[in-house]
């Protein structure tokens, strides 16, 4: 497209920027080790004393999961200090029936039955919606059963115990706990998939710009028309 | 009954000195892990306060709890048993039967009425009017609603009557239901276990009795001394398993070094027993010890959660059996092989728009 006219709309300011990146690299982390917490490696060869290789994947996996947890609640706090774009991901606004039209509209444009998408300063309707159930209720889920299950490990009484203790009854049992916990996993692994095939997507097909807007925190417009 | 007599009467009676008395103190207090100070205390708990009937009731179980308590070592269930507690109705090893039985029932429930402790092994099963459990003539669950009207606190022996376990598994065709789902304006201890060890049983017994209240309980209602901590927590198997050293295959390398049994599906990092402190059969070996992992036989609905040998959960979401990773993988692959065929039916949209534009710029 000769004809670009580029028109950058700040969006994604720094510190949003900062947490998107943080949170794919802690998730990578969480996802793998997690992975290999349920399913180990093979048996490592020599006496007991000379290995500690779950114990490097669970310290992996445990520090991740902080910088996991903080950064969501980093990410709850600029909700409120940051620009209007940043509460996108923890409010719906589900009683606009214009909202429900856009994600109506953008539903058909993954289903090739529109011939152009319109264009957002901020998300769009329908990823704005699967962002809101895959990531942030996602990882409110995987923070509190993991914290509980983490607290097991640190014995009765701790903080975390008292805090999170409760989700284990909730659920029936530890295991119960456990299992959940690593569906969960695949949950935010498929959320994983379809944000990145999507952004690279919009990315080429949209008339804005989705994955540099990420890295930049400008929205630049491919055309000018509405 | 003016006279009802205290422990330590009981126990002189039995032959037993004072000195033999006091020493009993001091093992009591250290098995319940205790100052030494406690002796003292334990002492003059026993020598003023008058025994406490115990009522030991049946339903659907298979005796197992019974049979781990009789084998208690520390203390031995005869000491329990005779000098500790009033077991006034223990329908298995009771001398009395039928009517005489029953009968003790009612003597106690309207003599101590508020004041006698109940034990439960086994549960009431409520279908069928509760038809598949019939003590005397009667369904159990009437049975236990008419004794646990008037007890003080009451004991969930084992799994069945803290959660259900066998006979309240998928489907629950009698629908049996764990006491505190049946009985809900009485304290009540659980003491999960298929059997619980014998040496907690006979501790809660003792504690309750000793301090005249219930010990500390966790969420689920057991008591925090013995179901504080995962067995994974204590096993002496834990370095293996933070090393990464893992039993693969039943007969293996790793399964002859002992080493970590968690990969042939060992519940010790989901369950809440003293097994790898206690021990069993007086401090013998516990199922990890003798090279079997944990199957978890304390925690709710254990016989629900799949294979004994695998680690992740069988979770039914719509009558296909699968684990987590089956179901969470098969969820990963639909969406990735929809993401390709959805970017390969884009790119040729794509393609086809860029010609039309083409053309019509022609």
């Amino acid at each position: 497209m000769s004809m670009q006219k580029m028109e950058a709309v700040y969006v994604y300011e720094a510190p949003l920027r900062l947490w998107h990146w943080v949170n794919a690299l802690s998730i990578t982390v969480l996802a793998l080790t997690g992975y290999f917490i349920a399913s180990p490696l093979p048996t490592q060869p020599g006496e007991a004393s000379a290995n500690f290789l779950m114990g490097y994947i669970r310290f992996a996996h445990f520090t991740a999961a902080y910088v996991f947890a903080i950064g969501f609640a980093a990410r709850i706090y600029w909700a409120f200090a940051g620009n209007h774009h940043a509460r996108q991901l923890f409010l719906l606004p589900v009683f606009n029936p214009q909202w429900w039209r856009e994600v109506w509209f953008e539903s058909r444009w993954y289903l090739f039955l529109e011939r152009e998408p319109r264009k957002y300063v901020g998300h769009n309707p329908l990823a704005q919606l699967f962002m809101f159930v895959f990531v942030t209720w996602g990882s409110i889920f995987m923070i509190f059963t993991g914290f509980a299950l983490y607290a097991e490990g640190e014995g009765r009484d701790g903080w975390h115990d008292n805090l999170f203790g409760w989700v284990i009854p909730l659920f029936g049992q530890s295991q119960d706990v456990h299992s959940w916990h690593h569906l969960g996993m695949w949950w935010i692994l498929s959320f994983v998939i379809i944000h990145i095939y999507v952004a690279i997507r919009e990315d080429i097909m949209s008339r804005q710009s989705i994955v540099s807007t990420m890295i930049s925190g400008y929205r630049m417009f491919k055309d000018e028309r509405k | 009954m003016s006279g009802i007599e205290t422990f330590y009467d009981v126990m002189r009676r039995q032959g037993i000195s004072r000195r033999s008395f006091l020493k009993f103190c001091s093992l009591t207090a250290a098995a319940l892990g205790l100052e030494p100070a406690y002796a003292g205390k334990i002492a003059q708990a026993m020598e003023t306060r008058p025994r406490t009937p115990v009522l030991w009731l049946h339903g659907l179980e298979c005796t197992c709890c019974s049979e781990s308590f009789i084998r208690s070592a520390h203390p031995l269930a005869k000491d329990v048993v005779l000098s500790m507690i009033s077991l006034d109705y223990d329908d298995t090893i009771m001398t009395a039967a039928g009517h005489q039985a029953e009968a003790i029932l009612d003597e106690i429930t309207t003599k101590y009425k508020g004041n006698y402790i109940l034990a439960v092994e086994g549960n009431p099963p409520l279908n069928q009017d509760g038809m598949s459990c019939i003590i005397g003539g009667k369904p159990f669950v009437e049975q236990l609603k008419r004794v646990a009207k008037d007890c003080k606190a009451i004991i969930s022996w084992g799994s069945c009557a803290s959660w259900g376990c066998v006979q309240a598994a998928r489907p629950n065709p009698t629908q049996a239901t764990p006491v505190h789902k049946v009985i809900l304006d009485k304290p009540i201890i659980k003491v999960p276990g298929c059997p619980p060890i014998a040496e907690v049983m006979t501790a809660v017994i003792t504690y309750m009795l000793t301090f005249d209240r219930i010990p500390e309980l966790d969420r689920q209602g057991r008591p925090k001394m013995f179901y504080g901590q995962r067995i994974h927590d204590k096993c002496y198997r834990r370095p293996h398993f933070d090393a990464g050293q893992f039993v693969e295959e039943w007969d293996d390398e790793g399964a002859r070094k002992g080493y970590c049994l968690y990969k042939v599906g060992c519940k010790g990092p989901t369950t809440y027993n003293a097994c790898s402190t206690t021990r069993w059969n007086g401090g013998v070996s516990f199922p990890i010890q003798s090279g079997h992992g944990c199957i978890g036989c304390s925690e709710d609905g254990f016989w629900d959660k799949g294979s004994f040998y695998d680690r992740l959960t069988t979770v039914r979401p719509f009558g296909i059996e699968g684990n987590a990773d089956q179901i969470g993988g098969t969820v990963a692959g639909v969406v990735g092989a929809a993401a390709a065929a959805h970017a390969a039916v884009s790119a040729i949209k794509r393609a086809r728009h860029r010609n039309e534009e083409k053309s019509e710029e022609k």
